[in-house]
Protein backbone atom coordinates (compact mmCIF):
# COMPACT_ATOMS: atom_id res chain seq x y z
CA UNK A 1 0.00 0.00 0.00
CA UNK A 2 1.32 3.11 -1.03
CA UNK A 3 0.94 7.03 0.12
CA UNK A 4 0.06 9.94 -1.75
CA UNK A 5 0.98 13.17 -0.88
CA UNK A 6 -0.87 16.59 -2.11
CA UNK A 7 0.16 19.65 -0.80
CA UNK A 8 -1.77 23.54 -1.47
CA UNK A 9 -1.04 26.56 -0.47
CA UNK A 10 -3.87 29.04 0.19
CA UNK A 11 -2.10 32.53 2.42
CA UNK A 12 -1.35 30.79 5.42
CA UNK A 13 -2.76 28.14 5.26
CA UNK A 14 -0.91 24.97 3.93
CA UNK A 15 -3.24 21.53 3.61
CA UNK A 16 -1.65 18.67 3.32
CA UNK A 17 -4.17 15.89 1.69
CA UNK A 18 -3.07 12.05 2.43
CA UNK A 19 -4.31 9.07 1.54
CA UNK A 20 -3.02 5.84 1.81
CA UNK A 21 -1.34 4.01 4.54
CA UNK A 22 1.20 5.52 6.94
CA UNK A 23 3.85 2.99 8.50
CA UNK A 24 7.10 2.18 8.22
CA UNK A 25 7.63 2.49 4.21
CA UNK A 26 5.77 5.67 3.70
CA UNK A 27 6.05 7.67 7.06
CA UNK A 28 10.11 9.15 5.96
CA UNK A 29 8.65 10.52 2.45
CA UNK A 30 5.60 12.26 4.74
CA UNK A 31 8.39 13.29 7.46
CA UNK A 32 10.08 14.79 4.04
CA UNK A 33 7.13 16.85 3.11
CA UNK A 34 5.85 17.80 6.26
CA UNK A 35 8.59 19.20 8.65
CA UNK A 36 10.20 21.73 6.59
CA UNK A 37 6.26 23.38 6.27
CA UNK A 38 6.41 23.60 9.96
CA UNK A 39 9.09 25.94 9.78
CA UNK A 40 8.01 28.42 7.79
CA UNK A 41 6.92 30.93 10.65
CA UNK A 42 3.64 32.01 10.73
CA UNK A 43 1.93 28.87 8.99
CA UNK A 44 -0.61 27.08 9.65
CA UNK A 45 -0.58 23.57 8.56
CA UNK A 46 -3.66 21.40 7.75
CA UNK A 47 -3.11 17.49 7.29
CA UNK A 48 -5.88 15.78 5.89
CA UNK A 49 -6.37 12.13 6.79
CA UNK A 50 -9.81 11.45 5.50
CA UNK A 51 -8.13 9.03 2.68
CA UNK A 52 -5.95 7.08 5.74
CA UNK A 53 -7.05 3.84 6.21
CA UNK A 54 -4.35 2.93 8.52
CA UNK A 55 -1.90 4.39 10.31
CA UNK A 56 0.97 2.90 12.34
CA UNK A 57 3.28 4.10 15.32
CA UNK A 58 5.92 5.20 13.07
CA UNK A 59 3.53 7.39 11.64
CA UNK A 60 2.73 9.30 14.86
CA UNK A 61 6.31 9.80 15.38
CA UNK A 62 5.98 12.22 12.12
CA UNK A 63 3.33 13.85 13.82
CA UNK A 64 4.71 13.93 16.53
CA UNK A 65 8.47 15.58 15.51
CA UNK A 66 5.79 17.58 13.21
CA UNK A 67 4.37 18.97 16.81
CA UNK A 68 7.64 19.71 18.48
CA UNK A 69 8.68 21.80 15.33
CA UNK A 70 5.72 24.01 15.41
CA UNK A 71 6.69 24.98 18.86
CA UNK A 72 10.06 26.00 18.18
CA UNK A 73 8.96 27.68 14.75
CA UNK A 74 6.18 29.46 15.97
CA UNK A 75 3.50 27.43 13.10
CA UNK A 76 0.41 25.38 14.01
CA UNK A 77 -0.40 22.12 13.13
CA UNK A 78 -4.01 21.13 12.71
CA UNK A 79 -5.50 17.33 11.73
CA UNK A 80 -8.65 17.10 10.19
CA UNK A 81 -11.03 14.20 8.80
CA UNK A 82 -9.29 11.31 10.82
CA UNK A 83 -11.45 8.39 9.92
CA UNK A 84 -11.87 6.20 13.56
CA UNK A 85 -9.19 3.56 13.40
CA UNK A 86 -6.66 6.10 13.26
CA UNK A 87 -8.23 8.55 15.68
CA UNK A 88 -8.01 5.37 18.01
CA UNK A 89 -4.35 5.54 17.57
CA UNK A 90 -3.98 9.02 19.04
CA UNK A 91 -6.28 8.61 21.75
CA UNK A 92 -4.57 5.50 22.91
CA UNK A 93 -1.41 7.40 22.76
CA UNK A 94 -2.48 10.68 24.71
CA UNK A 95 -1.62 12.66 21.79
CA UNK A 96 -5.62 13.86 21.31
CA UNK A 97 -4.33 16.08 24.42
CA UNK A 98 -1.96 17.97 23.20
CA UNK A 99 -2.88 18.28 19.38
CA UNK A 100 -5.37 20.11 17.58
CA UNK A 101 -7.66 17.30 15.78
CA UNK A 102 -10.74 18.28 14.32
CA UNK A 103 -13.32 16.16 16.12
CA UNK A 104 -15.91 15.13 13.35
CA UNK A 105 -14.25 11.90 13.19
CA UNK A 106 -14.91 9.91 10.00
CA UNK A 107 -16.38 6.40 10.50
CA UNK A 108 -13.77 4.13 8.56
CA UNK A 109 -12.41 1.36 6.71
CA UNK B 1 50.93 -15.62 -13.47
CA UNK B 2 51.68 -19.83 -13.32
CA UNK B 3 48.44 -20.28 -12.34
CA UNK B 4 47.07 -17.92 -15.13
CA UNK B 5 49.40 -19.69 -17.77
CA UNK B 6 48.20 -23.22 -16.52
CA UNK B 7 44.50 -21.86 -17.35
CA UNK B 8 45.06 -20.53 -20.39
CA UNK B 9 46.30 -23.56 -21.48
CA UNK B 10 43.34 -25.05 -19.86
CA UNK B 11 41.21 -22.78 -21.33
CA UNK B 12 42.58 -23.32 -24.85
CA UNK B 13 42.47 -26.85 -24.85
CA UNK B 14 38.60 -27.06 -23.77
CA UNK B 15 37.74 -24.95 -26.28
CA UNK B 16 39.38 -26.66 -29.15
CA UNK B 17 37.99 -29.46 -27.80
CA UNK B 18 34.79 -27.98 -28.11
CA UNK B 19 34.98 -26.43 -31.57
CA UNK B 20 36.34 -29.75 -32.76
CA UNK B 21 33.90 -32.27 -31.36
CA UNK B 22 30.76 -29.78 -30.01
CA UNK B 23 30.97 -32.18 -27.15
CA UNK B 24 28.38 -31.08 -24.32
CA UNK B 25 31.24 -32.41 -21.82
CA UNK B 26 33.50 -29.77 -23.00
CA UNK B 27 30.66 -26.83 -22.14
CA UNK B 28 30.31 -28.16 -18.51
CA UNK B 29 34.07 -28.04 -18.23
CA UNK B 30 33.89 -24.10 -19.34
CA UNK B 31 31.26 -23.54 -16.59
CA UNK B 32 33.11 -25.23 -13.99
CA UNK B 33 36.38 -22.81 -15.54
CA UNK B 34 34.16 -19.54 -14.54
CA UNK B 35 33.47 -20.55 -11.34
CA UNK B 36 36.43 -21.16 -10.54
CA UNK B 37 37.80 -18.09 -12.61
CA UNK B 38 35.06 -16.26 -10.19
CA UNK B 39 36.63 -17.49 -6.99
CA UNK B 40 40.23 -16.42 -7.62
CA UNK B 41 38.72 -12.84 -8.58
CA UNK B 42 39.42 -13.28 -12.17
CA UNK B 43 37.83 -10.73 -13.87
CA UNK B 44 35.39 -11.12 -16.84
CA UNK B 45 38.02 -8.87 -19.32
CA UNK B 46 40.52 -10.97 -18.24
CA UNK B 47 38.81 -14.06 -19.63
CA UNK B 48 38.08 -12.43 -22.87
CA UNK B 49 42.20 -11.70 -22.80
CA UNK B 50 42.69 -15.77 -22.19
CA UNK B 51 40.17 -16.14 -25.06
CA UNK B 52 41.56 -13.67 -27.64
CA UNK B 53 45.59 -14.91 -27.10
CA UNK B 54 44.01 -18.68 -27.03
CA UNK B 55 42.57 -17.78 -30.52
CA UNK B 56 45.84 -16.87 -31.66
CA UNK B 57 47.37 -19.77 -30.60
CA UNK B 58 44.86 -21.67 -32.33
CA UNK B 59 44.23 -19.83 -35.65
CA UNK B 60 47.23 -17.36 -36.34
CA UNK B 61 45.87 -16.21 -39.35
CA UNK B 62 42.67 -15.52 -37.62
CA UNK B 63 41.44 -12.06 -39.42
CA UNK B 64 42.70 -9.09 -38.71
CA UNK B 65 38.38 -7.20 -38.50
CA UNK B 66 38.06 -10.20 -35.78
CA UNK B 67 41.17 -9.92 -33.65
CA UNK B 68 40.13 -5.89 -33.51
CA UNK B 69 36.61 -6.76 -32.77
CA UNK B 70 37.82 -8.98 -29.67
CA UNK B 71 39.91 -6.22 -28.30
CA UNK B 72 36.87 -4.13 -28.74
CA UNK B 73 34.81 -6.55 -26.57
CA UNK B 74 37.43 -6.49 -23.99
CA UNK B 75 37.16 -2.54 -23.49
CA UNK B 76 33.17 -3.39 -23.41
CA UNK B 77 33.62 -5.78 -20.75
CA UNK B 78 36.04 -3.40 -17.94
CA UNK B 79 32.94 -1.98 -16.57
CA UNK B 80 31.56 -4.93 -15.57
CA UNK B 81 34.70 -6.27 -13.83
CA UNK B 82 34.85 -3.19 -11.85
CA UNK B 83 31.29 -3.53 -10.98
CA UNK B 84 31.80 -7.01 -10.02
CA UNK B 85 35.06 -5.56 -7.78
CA UNK B 86 32.07 -4.03 -6.25
CA UNK B 87 29.22 -5.90 -5.77
CA UNK B 88 32.17 -8.49 -3.98
CA UNK B 89 33.08 -5.70 -1.11
CA UNK B 90 29.88 -4.84 -0.63
CA UNK B 91 29.00 -8.26 -0.02
CA UNK B 92 31.80 -8.30 2.35
CA UNK B 93 31.15 -5.68 3.95
CA UNK B 94 27.52 -7.05 4.29
CA UNK B 95 28.85 -10.21 6.15
CA UNK B 96 30.49 -7.98 8.49
CA UNK B 97 26.99 -5.61 9.28
CA UNK B 98 24.99 -9.01 9.81
CA UNK B 99 27.25 -10.93 11.72
CA UNK B 100 27.95 -6.99 14.42
CA UNK B 101 24.11 -6.74 14.12
CA UNK B 102 24.02 -10.56 15.65
CA UNK B 103 26.18 -9.61 18.31
CA UNK B 104 24.13 -6.52 18.77
CA UNK B 105 21.45 -8.56 19.05
CA UNK B 106 22.51 -11.41 21.53
CA UNK B 107 23.70 -7.87 23.99
CA UNK B 108 20.38 -6.54 23.56
CA UNK B 109 19.16 -10.10 25.10
CA UNK B 110 21.77 -10.47 27.93
CA UNK B 111 21.34 -6.38 28.87
CA UNK B 112 17.47 -6.53 28.47
CA UNK B 113 17.32 -9.87 30.31
CA UNK B 114 14.85 -9.94 33.48
CA UNK B 115 13.70 -13.48 35.03
CA UNK B 116 10.08 -14.34 35.39
CA UNK B 117 9.51 -14.36 38.69
CA UNK B 118 8.12 -17.40 40.96
CA UNK B 119 5.34 -15.89 43.46
CA UNK B 120 2.79 -18.09 45.65
CA UNK B 121 -1.00 -17.76 45.02
CA UNK B 122 0.19 -15.91 41.64
CA UNK B 123 0.88 -17.85 37.91
CA UNK B 124 2.45 -15.43 35.62
CA UNK B 125 3.10 -16.51 31.87
CA UNK B 126 5.53 -13.84 29.58
CA UNK B 127 6.54 -14.05 26.07
CA UNK B 128 7.85 -11.86 23.69
CA UNK B 129 8.85 -12.23 20.16
CA UNK B 130 10.56 -9.71 17.80
CA UNK B 131 9.98 -9.32 13.82
CA UNK B 132 12.91 -8.43 13.01
CA UNK B 133 16.85 -9.59 14.93
CA UNK B 134 16.60 -6.60 17.46
CA UNK B 135 13.15 -6.30 19.59
CA UNK B 136 11.68 -3.40 20.19
CA UNK B 137 9.15 -4.67 22.61
CA UNK B 138 10.16 -5.01 26.05
CA UNK B 139 8.86 -6.29 29.67
CA UNK B 140 10.46 -6.42 32.86
CA UNK B 141 10.12 -7.55 36.09
CA UNK B 142 10.56 -6.33 39.71
CA UNK B 143 9.97 -7.81 42.91
CA UNK B 144 10.30 -5.87 45.88
CA UNK B 145 10.30 -7.04 50.11
CA UNK B 146 7.33 -6.19 50.73
CA UNK B 147 5.87 -8.09 48.21
CA UNK B 148 4.71 -6.78 45.29
CA UNK B 149 5.34 -7.27 42.01
CA UNK B 150 6.37 -4.37 39.35
CA UNK B 151 5.43 -5.36 35.32
CA UNK B 152 6.78 -2.95 32.85
CA UNK B 153 5.45 -3.64 29.02
CA UNK B 154 6.32 -0.97 26.48
CA UNK B 155 6.95 -0.68 22.95
CA UNK B 156 9.81 1.80 21.44
CA UNK B 157 8.85 3.08 18.05
CA UNK B 158 11.29 2.76 15.45
CA UNK B 159 12.51 -0.27 14.92
CA UNK B 160 15.84 -2.15 14.92
CA UNK B 161 18.59 -1.17 16.27
CA UNK B 162 17.94 2.48 17.63
CA UNK B 163 14.88 0.99 19.44
CA UNK B 164 17.05 -1.24 21.05
CA UNK B 165 19.80 0.81 22.30
CA UNK B 166 16.48 3.06 23.33
CA UNK B 167 15.27 0.13 25.51
CA UNK B 168 18.49 -0.21 27.23
CA UNK B 169 18.50 3.47 28.56
CA UNK B 170 15.28 3.05 29.38
CA UNK B 171 15.91 -0.03 31.33
CA UNK B 172 19.02 1.38 33.67
CA UNK B 173 16.80 4.46 34.82
CA UNK B 174 14.11 2.22 36.44
CA UNK B 175 16.95 0.15 38.12
CA UNK B 176 18.31 3.07 39.79
CA UNK B 177 15.00 4.62 41.28
CA UNK B 178 14.73 4.07 44.57
CA UNK B 179 12.40 1.44 45.79
CA UNK B 180 10.52 4.30 47.99
CA UNK B 181 9.37 5.62 44.27
CA UNK B 182 7.79 2.13 43.01
CA UNK B 183 4.12 4.01 42.72
CA UNK B 184 3.29 3.07 38.56
CA UNK B 185 2.34 7.20 38.30
CA UNK B 186 5.70 8.49 39.36
CA UNK B 187 7.79 5.89 37.85
CA UNK B 188 5.91 6.93 34.36
CA UNK B 189 6.88 10.39 35.22
CA UNK B 190 10.28 10.01 35.91
CA UNK B 191 11.24 7.95 33.02
CA UNK B 192 9.02 10.77 30.45
CA UNK B 193 11.89 13.09 31.40
CA UNK B 194 14.45 10.94 31.31
CA UNK B 195 13.04 9.77 27.31
CA UNK B 196 12.28 13.65 27.10
CA UNK B 197 15.47 14.93 27.39
CA UNK B 198 17.66 12.01 25.68
CA UNK B 199 15.45 10.67 22.23
CA UNK B 200 15.36 12.06 18.82
CA UNK B 201 12.52 13.96 18.17
CA UNK B 202 9.76 11.63 15.84
CA UNK B 203 11.04 8.77 18.38
CA UNK B 204 8.75 7.80 21.79
CA UNK B 205 7.97 5.04 23.77
CA UNK B 206 4.35 3.62 25.01
CA UNK B 207 4.59 2.40 28.17
CA UNK B 208 2.30 0.27 30.93
CA UNK B 209 3.33 -0.02 35.00
CA UNK B 210 1.18 -2.39 36.64
CA UNK B 211 2.15 -2.74 40.32
CA UNK B 212 0.84 -6.53 41.78
CA UNK B 213 0.05 -6.11 45.80
CA UNK B 214 0.50 -10.07 47.07
CA UNK B 215 -0.77 -8.81 50.16
CA UNK B 216 -4.02 -7.50 50.27
CA UNK B 217 -4.75 -8.68 45.61
CA UNK B 218 -4.30 -5.34 44.18
CA UNK B 219 -3.70 -3.94 41.07
CA UNK B 220 -2.40 -0.67 40.66
CA UNK B 221 -1.66 0.91 37.32
CA UNK B 222 -0.89 3.47 35.20
CA UNK B 223 -0.07 3.90 31.35
CA UNK B 224 2.21 6.03 29.59
CA UNK B 225 0.05 6.00 25.77
CA UNK B 226 0.71 2.21 25.84
CA UNK B 227 -1.97 0.06 24.12
CA UNK B 228 -4.91 -0.86 27.02
CA UNK B 229 -4.58 -4.54 28.67
CA UNK B 230 -7.89 -6.18 29.91
CA UNK B 231 -8.93 -7.11 32.85
CA UNK B 232 -10.32 -10.62 33.05
CA UNK B 233 -13.51 -11.03 35.53
CA UNK B 234 -13.99 -14.81 36.68
CA UNK B 235 -17.17 -14.54 38.38
CA UNK B 236 -18.64 -12.87 35.41
CA UNK B 237 -16.59 -14.47 32.76
CA UNK B 238 -16.41 -11.15 31.17
CA UNK B 239 -13.26 -9.14 29.86
CA UNK B 240 -13.14 -5.37 30.06
CA UNK B 241 -9.97 -3.04 28.81
CA UNK B 242 -8.07 -1.31 31.30
CA UNK B 243 -6.35 1.97 30.99
CA UNK B 244 -5.65 4.88 32.29
CA UNK B 245 -5.23 8.05 30.52
CA UNK B 246 -1.32 9.32 29.91
CA UNK B 247 0.83 10.62 27.15
CA UNK B 248 3.33 8.51 25.63
CA UNK B 249 6.67 9.37 26.61
CA UNK B 250 9.07 11.52 25.30
CA UNK B 251 6.90 14.26 24.09
CA UNK B 252 6.63 16.53 26.71
CA UNK B 253 7.76 17.18 29.89
CA UNK B 254 4.80 18.09 31.96
CA UNK B 255 2.88 14.81 31.11
CA UNK B 256 1.43 12.89 34.47
CA UNK B 257 0.27 9.89 34.48
CA UNK B 258 -3.36 8.83 35.94
CA UNK B 259 -3.17 5.70 38.39
CA UNK B 260 -5.35 3.47 38.56
CA UNK B 261 -6.66 0.27 41.39
CA UNK B 262 -8.28 -2.92 40.87
CA UNK B 263 -8.69 -5.69 43.27
CA UNK B 264 -7.81 -9.02 42.07
CA UNK B 265 -10.28 -12.16 42.81
CA UNK B 266 -9.26 -15.63 42.97
CA UNK B 267 -9.35 -16.69 39.14
CA UNK B 268 -8.96 -13.60 37.39
CA UNK B 269 -6.49 -12.70 34.89
CA UNK B 270 -4.51 -9.58 34.11
CA UNK B 271 -3.32 -9.18 30.18
CA UNK B 272 -1.14 -6.73 29.29
CA UNK B 273 0.28 -6.75 25.53
CA UNK B 274 1.30 -4.68 22.53
CA UNK B 275 0.08 -3.66 19.19
CA UNK B 276 1.95 -6.21 17.62
CA UNK B 277 -0.72 -8.83 19.39
CA UNK B 278 -3.62 -6.72 18.65
CA UNK B 279 -2.79 -5.01 14.85
CA UNK B 280 -2.25 -8.67 13.68
CA UNK B 281 -3.39 -8.19 9.89
CA UNK B 282 -5.25 -12.04 8.26
CA UNK B 283 -4.21 -10.81 4.72
CA UNK B 284 -5.60 -7.50 4.52
CA UNK B 285 -8.06 -7.55 7.03
CA UNK B 286 -7.35 -6.66 10.95
CA UNK B 287 -7.81 -8.70 13.62
CA UNK B 288 -11.12 -7.68 15.53
CA UNK B 289 -10.33 -6.94 19.23
CA UNK B 290 -13.11 -9.91 20.18
CA UNK B 291 -11.40 -12.24 17.99
CA UNK B 292 -8.34 -11.60 20.69
CA UNK B 293 -9.98 -12.24 23.37
CA UNK B 294 -11.53 -15.10 22.35
CA UNK B 295 -8.40 -16.97 21.41
CA UNK B 296 -7.00 -15.64 25.10
CA UNK B 297 -9.95 -17.61 26.51
CA UNK B 298 -9.75 -20.32 24.69
CA UNK B 299 -6.34 -21.07 26.13
CA UNK B 300 -6.89 -19.69 29.49
CA UNK B 301 -7.44 -22.77 31.72
CA UNK B 302 -3.52 -23.63 31.19
CA UNK B 303 -1.14 -22.43 33.34
CA UNK B 304 -0.20 -18.87 32.37
CA UNK B 305 3.22 -19.33 30.11
CA UNK B 306 1.20 -22.15 28.24
CA UNK B 307 -1.57 -19.68 27.75
CA UNK B 308 0.66 -16.53 25.88
CA UNK B 309 2.63 -19.21 23.87
CA UNK B 310 -0.43 -20.74 22.60
CA UNK B 311 -1.51 -17.40 21.90
CA UNK B 312 1.43 -16.66 19.93
CA UNK B 313 1.19 -19.64 18.18
CA UNK B 314 -2.22 -18.92 17.11
CA UNK B 315 -1.58 -15.35 15.95
CA UNK B 316 1.74 -16.77 13.99
CA UNK B 317 0.52 -19.35 12.14
CA UNK B 318 -2.83 -16.57 11.35
CA UNK B 319 -0.03 -14.18 9.52
CA UNK B 320 1.76 -16.76 7.75
CA UNK B 321 4.61 -17.12 10.13
CA UNK B 322 5.60 -13.68 9.22
CA UNK B 323 4.84 -11.16 12.01
CA UNK B 324 4.48 -7.56 10.76
CA UNK B 325 5.55 -6.24 14.12
CA UNK B 326 6.83 -7.06 17.73
CA UNK B 327 4.92 -9.18 19.60
CA UNK B 328 4.69 -9.84 23.42
CA UNK B 329 2.00 -10.79 25.81
CA UNK B 330 1.97 -10.99 29.25
CA UNK B 331 -0.79 -13.01 31.52
CA UNK B 332 -0.77 -12.56 35.72
CA UNK B 333 -3.25 -14.90 37.17
CA UNK B 334 -4.34 -14.94 40.72
CA UNK B 335 -3.98 -18.50 41.72
CA UNK B 336 -5.53 -18.75 45.67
Amino acid sequence: MNLTIDVTNKEKITTVSLAGEVDAFTAPKLKETLLPLTKESGQTIEVDLQEVSYMDSTGLGVFISALKSTKEHDTALKLIQMQERVYRLFKITGLTEIMDIDNTVRGGM
Amino acid sequence: MSTLKLDLENYKELMQQYIETQDEQALYQAEQFSKHSMQQNISPEEIINVHVQSLQHLYPDMPEHIRSSLDFLLETMISYGLAYQEYQSLRERQLELKSEISVAANMQKTLLATEKPEIDGLDVGAISIPAKQMNGDYYHFVKDDSGALGVAIADVVGKGVPAALCMSMIKYSMDSFPENRMDPGVILGSLNRVVERNVDSSMFITMFYGLYNINNHTFRFSSAGHEPGYYYDSRQDHFEEIDASGLVLGVSPEATYEQCTKEVHVGDMIIMLTDGVTECRQGDRFIEEDEVLEIIKQYAHLPAQETVEHVYKHFERLQDFQLRDDFTLIILKRKV
